[in-house]
């Protein structure tokens, strides 16, 4: 469904960029080639910043997930800005494809929240500045889960069987089982990945299916009693069913960083239009464009400021720093992603 | 000469998009990336595919498929049957209506399916009626059979049909004046005619069913893998080109295979043979 989306935003995209080609005498003195994920920038930011910046030519592409991208990018396209989530983040470092920013050119960096500053996948945000994040916990149907939802050990409740809805990949289910058992979600310790790779198959039995994007539908549906998912989905299923709620677990979570970095190749005036558009993202009143157009969390706080009150107050939306405090980043896995994909095999195969 | 110049563009298109893609596919089967970053020749994925935890996954697309071929040959060929029986003049029509459905996205149709099957769903409330209270539809092996057969399904029809089709009415009459009752004259003339459109009906079932993953991540909730989902694992997951082409390698193996062994069984008459 989002696919679908995503092919006919794209559609539309190239249109408007047919026609902003042929239309306008204003030379064009830079690149831009930005590659983000699909739907991912309210249309309106990025139509006001071509006709703020007409000097710049801005070449908007889009993926869908960290994978493509970084397929594609190996494959020898040419980006000036990426929008990569945490762990793509680091690999993107180790592997050298990403420069070194120079903070001093960002104009409104202040505005960005200490939280998401600094985080494990770029200490001292060398190479990269937050842009969106959130978490991953359960989002439940109240008319079906009377009890509160406290820990992810409901999630193993034979109460449920056959109405629990798994998120389809490696890292989420693997740090849903590790999580629970009071580890990192970046261990390689096989010891603690066999002891998490069977907690996830003795739940087997209770997990009506493992979902990613169709999940939101069942949710919506009342297909299911809850479902792991990441927070702004959540955000999005609980405003088309009033029924729903989320819940990030006691035993802590994953917290997601979307990045924005700038690539080797992007140089002269391209990466002066670079910092131009980083400093345009970190404007309160664009991030919380955004934000509201993506539904998911800023880390801008001049931004959340001029959101309203009960945007500031929705525990999804912006959980309170304790909940915070308990969960951690994905980290890139290097050459231990190799184990957990074995064992994501494995357990499939059965 | 004029005949090889028509020739050319398919031949093009051909080389371009089939062959070549081939060559890459065998070359990175056979090959592994060395420390130092250069593709060295190596045979170690070829054993990794035969792997038990790959053949497993294997055995199961195999059998999923199987029971699908099956069951659009057990709904399908009576319906070829009828359609080309000489007492239903609307043939043609019933075939458009047969055909209709592909003319629909197949994802569309599979998501379609899910909104069918899904608690609450119209099988749901048909099945309440019946007093059989929340059937498990959805999200196991008989969702993913169901879609396999319902995707398919005009794939079987429509070779048996045309093999039918072509049935010289002549022989069919002799029969009939030689005294055979209808069991016979089916029996003895025509099954064994029909018998080249099953093969390829066969063939064109199998051999999509058992790459398919779309269907067993939508219907079959990703609860375990197919071939193919262990085949997109490899290349977007694990970024491990090589594998992939492996088992893409041994996939490719097995549908040559099938496809020289149902040749065989078809003899030389390809009369309802689409492809």
């Amino acid at each position: 469904m989002k696919k679908m989306f995503t092919l006919m935003l794209c559609l539309v995209m190239a249109c408007t960029l047919l026609l902003t080609g042929c239309g306008g005498g204003t030379e064009t003195t830079a690149t831009l080639r930005i590659y983000n994920w699909g739907d991912y920038i309210d249309d309106q930011v990025l139509a006001d910043f071509r006709a703020e910046h007409p000097e710049i030519n801005v070449i908007y592409d889009m993926f869908d997930s960290n994978e493509a991208m970084l397929a594609k990018l190996e494959g020898g396209a040419e980006y000036d800005i990426l929008f990569p989530s945490d762990y793509m983040i680091e690999k993107l470092i180790a592997e050298d494809m990403v420069q070194e920013l120079d903070l001093d050119r960002i104009e409104g960096l202040e505005n960005l929240s200490p939280s998401f500053m600094n985080m494990a996948f770029d200490p001292e945000n060398k190479y990269s500045i937050p842009y969106m994040w959130g978490t991953v916990g359960i989002l439940y149907n109240t008319t079906m889960v009377k009890e509160p939802v406290e820990s992810w050990d409901i999630l193993w409740d034979e109460k449920y069987s056959g109405q629990i809805v798994m998120y389809d990949s490696v890292r989420d289910s693997m740090g849903v089982a590790l999580k629970r058992m009071g580890e990192s979600v970046n261990t390689t310790d096989t010891a603690k990945l066999e002891a998490a790779i069977n907690s996830l198959k003795e739940q087997k039995p209770l997990v009506m299916a493992y979902m990613m994007d169709n999940a939101k539908s069942t949710m919506i549906n009342g297909g299911a009693a809850m479902a792991v998912v990441y927070s702004g989905d959540a955000i999005f299923c609980m405003g088309e069913n009033e029924e729903l709620a989320y819940a990030v677990p006691k035993e802590g979570s994953n917290v997601w960083v979307d990045g924005i970095v700038i690539t080797n190749s992007c140089q002269g005036e391209n990466l002066d239009a670079a910092y131009t558009f980083l400093s345009y993202l970190c404007e309160a009143e664009v991030a919380k464009a955004n934000s509201e157009y993506i539904g998911y969390a800023t880390p801008n706080a001049a931004a959340l400021e001029l959101m309203d009150e009960s945007v500031k107050n929705d525990a999804a939306y912006n959980p309170p720093q304790e909940v915070l405090e308990r969960c951690e980043v994905y980290l890139d896995l290097g050459e231990n992603e190799a184990i957990y994909a074995r064992y994501w095999e494995e357990f499939k195969a059965n | 000469m004029k005949r090889s110049y028509f020739a050319a563009p398919y031949l093009l298109w051909m080389s371009l998009f089939i062959l070549v893609p081939l060559g890459i596919i065998v070359y990175y089967a056979m090959t592994a990336v060395s420390p130092d970053g250069s593709f060295v020749f190596t045979l170690e994925n070829l054993v990794k595919a035969f792997d038990p935890l790959y053949m497993g996954i294997l055995g199961r697309s195999v059998y999923l498929a199987l029971i699908a071929t099956i069951l659009c040959l057990l709904i399908g060929y009576p319906v070829a049957l009828i359609l080309t029986s000489k007492n239903f003049k609307k043939g043609s029509l019933i075939v458009i209506l047969f055909v209709l459905p592909m003319w629909m996205n197949f994802l569309l149709r599979t998501y379609a399916l899910i909104n069918i099957l899904d608690s609450g769903g119209v099988m749901h409330q048909f099945l309440g009626l019946f007093g059989i209270e929340n059937p498990k539809l959805l999200y196991n092996s008989f969702a993913i059979i169901l879609g396999l057969v319902y995707n398919y399904l005009p794939f079987m029809i429509l070779p048996i049909h045309s093999a039918m089709s072509k049935i010289d009415g002549g022989l069919i009459e002799a029969a009939e004046d030689l005294g055979a009752n209808s069991w016979n004259v089916f029996r003895r003339v025509r099954f064994p005619l029909s018998l080249p459109g099953v093969i390829s009906g066969i063939t064109m079932v199998f051999m999509p069913a058992v790459t398919t993953f779309a269907v067993s991540r939508l219907l079959g909730g990703s609860n375990f893998m197919m071939y193919g989902d262990v085949i997109e694992n490899q290349f977007f997951f694990m970024r491990d080109w090589h594998f992939g082409a492996t088992l893409s390698l041994v996939m490719m193996i097995l549908m040559l295979a099938s496809s020289f062994l149902f040749r065989k069984y078809q003899g030389d008459d390809d009369g309802g043979v689409l492809w």
